[in-house]
């Protein structure tokens, strides 16, 4: 049995544990703004923050999630308030189909969390989630502006 | 409570001869199915609007997008065209997709309840430009109408503006709100109201933002793949790998017998040599989850047999193509005498080119719920064509009241031409049909991508002559391909070509002679229509031929290619996108380009610029496009420089994305994309070997610059993609000397 919390809420799970976390958070945790892609880490459209790290949650077994904690796209905006890489991606109006954002959204909490000023190189390096309507020229402008708008909150 | 009002006149409005435009009071009411999966999603349909506009007591806006949306943005541009007749603050309109809406005509024939309902060849704007400004304009007449009454005032003596109508003399005004639910009881007017002279809009023209960009950044948006019903299973299915194939054996104890599975269905193949329903025989493990359903077909043991095309693969299959273009094949356009242009010539040049079959891959991979009961079925999933779906499953399951079959359509996780087929939902049908209750199937990336309808492979040869005075007097393009016309209902191989050739693409009518000729390549693999089909193939290799023979002529790319279009004049275009294609307009965004993007400027050693333009559907693009290209061969693209000339433009914001979008998927697709085929099956299968461009190699630097001539509009969805592989490869030749002939360019620049 494991026992994880998922944006604040405790679970339990006894099922399967080789079942991919994202299947589960899906369908057993209501959270179905955690995306299927490609089922092998390789585009990122299920990324979730486990223990405040970006994670690819279809590759990582129910198993290995006894006692983490995991944020997921659904629990990233505090109410009604929205995290600012949420607002930059309102602001340069980044989504078009928005299938991959949450994960890309995800992905870029987490760079900023280690990176607070990256460089188009930083991004280049950090970020490999895949959006397939080729919105990479707004998100980066989008990056950029979410690690000003946070910089600017810490003072 | 929705009152729908009925229009004197059938011929007043597209919609009206259903009795169509409908401005609901109070509230709407809701869809027990479908309200489940929609409760805490505010932007996804919820409730019956049995129109396109409601309007409640409290002065809440909602329009409806007809068409699927799938990232082109017709969540935002289509209720754009109805609130500037309206008259409302577009900011705070909601919008939310339309299901399918079909009726029976008094013929007996079914035909669309209010407006045509499909996402495809870029064609949402065109489709609606007219209609749905008519819609807004009628609610708006009808609002004033109302507000006419309760003032006792003529109606001429009120104007409608910001979601209120006005009487101004005596400073009155009443919100719309207020006067909705008198308005819907109202007479719709006998005259279709004036519509908006260009130069009055207040929205059309102006920058919006999406609209469902809240509920993408929440999390809340809801995909297919989202998408529940009650005592919903769900299915996943092993489709025989082999084009044509089918299983030898079978052998599902041990699918059976995993925790949570509960039945395993065969789906029967399509007819050998006929129309796709299914694309292939399968096996659908049905499960109480998807990981349960994923477990169980990774359980089952199947022989396949490897069917007709066991001995096809990319290498023989390009041979094939190759030999083909040795023959003699069908001329399918002939102007003036090309053998004696060729005689006469001062000078011939001469290339081929080759395109592989590429996947659509959109993100959300195909799914679809269907609940097929004995009073009626009911569809659920991202569909660009609902009422295929619709129409597919009324042939499968021999229903005959295919209003009986709803569709309801949710966001799209990208399209790109995959879901005009309706082959999944065809499998959900079946697979419900059998276990009767609700079904969502599932597709994995591996099956999306194996069991793809294909961008066609193929090779092109072209030729052109020149006479001594330096003018083009031949022109012929040759295409042995794949056509995406395979297996289509009432389709002759004889026809295959109008799929893959258009022939009043340039230089049609700007060269004297020319002979277009096909060549119907044999393959087993599906193919389809892939984000502007045939225009990706033929402007990479004319527009990167054109390259080729101006540097061999040493004449400037630019100026050959301004020569050969001259003049503004409209010449007939009888493919889509037309009737007419003005030269003119395509030589203006290359001007423009050019000088935006300085192209023509000297590059050093290793950077180059390159320069492409091509009409797609109607919108006319040029792309210039700068390129690095390092000693080891490593390629990178600084800049892209975009002219566009799509007419009238509704979003201008929208354009500046899918200019955008077309730059980068256009670009992914040339640097790494290609499907490969061995023992008659497709052997790419995720994407590690399917490699989507990621950020790193995105442009940093992406122009767009509109040519906004007043023009009427054309789309956006596909112009931006065409002109980026010529102008691509044109760069790289600068920059290296190289010609790219071949797609991928994968590891061509290295050493």
């Amino acid at each position: 049995m494991a026992r994880l919390k998922v944006n604040g809420t405790p679970h339990e799970f006894n099922g399967d544990p080789r079942m991919p976390m994202l299947w589960w958070l899906r369908e057993e945790a209501s959270c179905k703004g955690v995306k299927f892609g490609c089922g092998i880490a390789q585009c990122g459209a299920c990324t979730v923050h486990v223990d405040g790290r970006a994670v690819r949650s279809c590759v990582m077994p129910m198993a290995a999630a006894d006692g983490v904690e995991v944020t997921t796209i659904e629990g990233l905006a505090k109410g009604e308030v929205l995290h600012p890489v949420q607002q930059a991606w309102l602001e340069e109006d980044v989504a078009q189909c928005g299938y991959c954002q949450a994960g890309q959204i995800m992905a870029v909490v987490d760079l900023l969390s280690r990176i607070s000023d990256p460089t188009d190189a930083d991004i280049d390096a950090a970020l490999t989630n895949i959006c397939r309507c080729g919105t990479y020229f707004r998100l980066r402008k989008a990056v950029h502006k979410a690690a000003r708008m946070m910089r600017e909150t810490r003072g | 409570m929705t009152i729908s009002i009925r229009t004197n006149r059938r011929d007043f409005l597209k919609y009206a001869g259903a009795g169509a435009l409908v401005i609901a009071a109070p509230a709407i009411s809701s869809r027990p199915a479908f309200a489940e999966m929609a409760a805490d999603d505010p932007l996804s349909f919820t409730g019956e609007i049995g129109g396109l506009v409601v309007i409640r007591p409290d002065g809440r806006v909602i329009i409806a997008f007809p068409n699927p949306e799938m990232g082109q943005g017709v969540d935002t541009s289509l209720p754009m065209l109805l609130a500037e007749e309206l008259e409302v603050d577009f900011d705070k309109v909601e919008t939310v997709q339309l299901p399918m809406e079909l009726m029976r005509r008094d013929d007996g024939n079914y035909g669309w309840k209010y407006v045509p309902q499909g996402s495809g060849g870029s064609d949402s704007i065109r489709g609606h430009w007219e209609g749905l400004r008519q819609a807004g304009a009628t609610a708006r007449a009808m609002l004033i109408a109302a507000a006419a009454e309760r003032l006792g005032v003529a109606e001429d003596e009120l104007t409608a503006r910001n979601g209120a109508v006005h009487h101004d003399s005596t400073r009155q005004s009443i919100a719309y709100g207020e006067l909705a639910s008198a308005a819907a009881a109202l007479p719709a007017p006998s005259e279709p109201p004036a519509l908006k002279p260009k130069g009055s809009f207040k929205i059309i023209g102006t920058p919006k933002k999406v609209k469902a960009a809240h509920a993408i950044v929440t999390g809340k948006a809801v995909y297919g793949i989202d998408a529940t019903l009650p005592r919903m299973v769900h299915a996943v299915i092993a489709r025989c790998p082999y084009f044509d194939g089918v299983a030898r054996s079978v052998d599902d104890a041990v699918a059976r017998a995993v925790d949570g599975v509960i039945d395993v269905v065969k789906i029967r193949r399509p007819a050998a040599d006929g129309p796709y329903d299914v694309q292939a025989e399968g096996y659908a493990v049905v499960a109480t989850s998807t990981w349960a359903a994923i477990k169980g077909r990774n359980a089952l043991k199947i022989e396949w047999d490897r069917g007709p095309f066991a001995d096809e693969s990319t290498a023989r299959f390009r041979r094939h193509c190759e030999e083909l273009l040795e023959g003699e094949g069908q001329i399918v356009a002939a102007d003036g005498d090309l053998d004696a242009a060729f005689g006469a010539a001062d000078k011939i040049y001469e290339a081929r080119y080759w395109q592989p079959y590429v996947s659509h891959a959109p993100l959300e991979p195909q799914n679809c719920i269907a609940d097929v009961r004995d009073d009626g079925v009911t569809i659920v999933g991202p569909m660009q064509f609902p009422s295929s779906a619709n129409r597919l499953v009324a042939d499968l399951l021999g229903i005959e009241d295919r209003l009986s079959i709803e569709v309801k359509v949710t966001r799209l996780g990208g399209g790109f031409g995959r879901r005009l087929s309706s082959d999944y939902a065809a499998e959900a049908a079946l697979v419900s049909a059998a276990v009767k209750r609700p079904v969502q199937v599932l597709w994995t990336r591996e099956d999306d991508m194996r069991h793809d309808f294909y961008r066609p492979a193929g090779v092109h040869e072209l030729k052109a002559s020149f006479d001594a005075s330096g003018k083009m007097t031949g022109w012929t393009h040759r295409l042995a391909s794949a056509s995406k016309y395979y297996r289509r209902p009432n389709m002759p191989e004889t026809d295959y070509w109008q799929a893959e050739l258009y022939t009043d693409d340039f230089p049609a009518r700007l060269v004297e002679n020319r002979r277009i000729e096909y060549f119907s390549a044999r393959s087993g693999a599906p193919r389809g229509s892939w984000r502007a089909p045939a225009h990706t193939a033929n402007a990479f290799v004319v527009q990167s031929f054109l390259d080729e023979v101006a540097h061999a002529r040493g004449e400037d790319p630019l100026e050959l290619r301004l020569r050969l279009l001259g003049e503004a004049r409209e010449l007939p275009y009888e493919q889509h996108g037309g009737p007419t294609f003005n030269p003119g307009r395509l030589a203006a965004c290359l001007r423009l380009a050019a000088k935006r993007g300085n192209y023509g400027a000297k590059m050093p050693k290793g950077k180059g610029r390159g320069i492409a333009g091509h009409f797609t559907f109607g919108g006319y693009v040029a792309q210039v496009v700068d390129v690095e290209v390092d000693a080891d061969g490593a390629l990178s693209v600084p800049r892209v420089v975009a002219a566009v000339d799509i007419g009238t433009v509704v979003n201008p914001n929208g354009v500046r994305a899918q200019l955008e979008s077309g730059v980068n998927d256009g670009l992914s697709t040339a640097l790494r994309l290609a499907i490969d085929i061995a023992d008659g099956r497709v052997v790419t299968g995720n994407f590690d070997d399917y490699e989507i461009m990621r950020i790193a190699d995105a442009p940093p630097v992406i122009e767009t610059h509109i040519i906004d001539n007043g023009e009427a509009p054309a789309g956006m969805g596909e112009m931006g993609l065409p002109p980026l592989a010529p102008a691509l490869a044109n760069a790289i030749f600068q920059a290296t000397g190289k010609r790219i002939r071949d797609l991928p360019i994968a590891d061509q620049l290295k050493a």
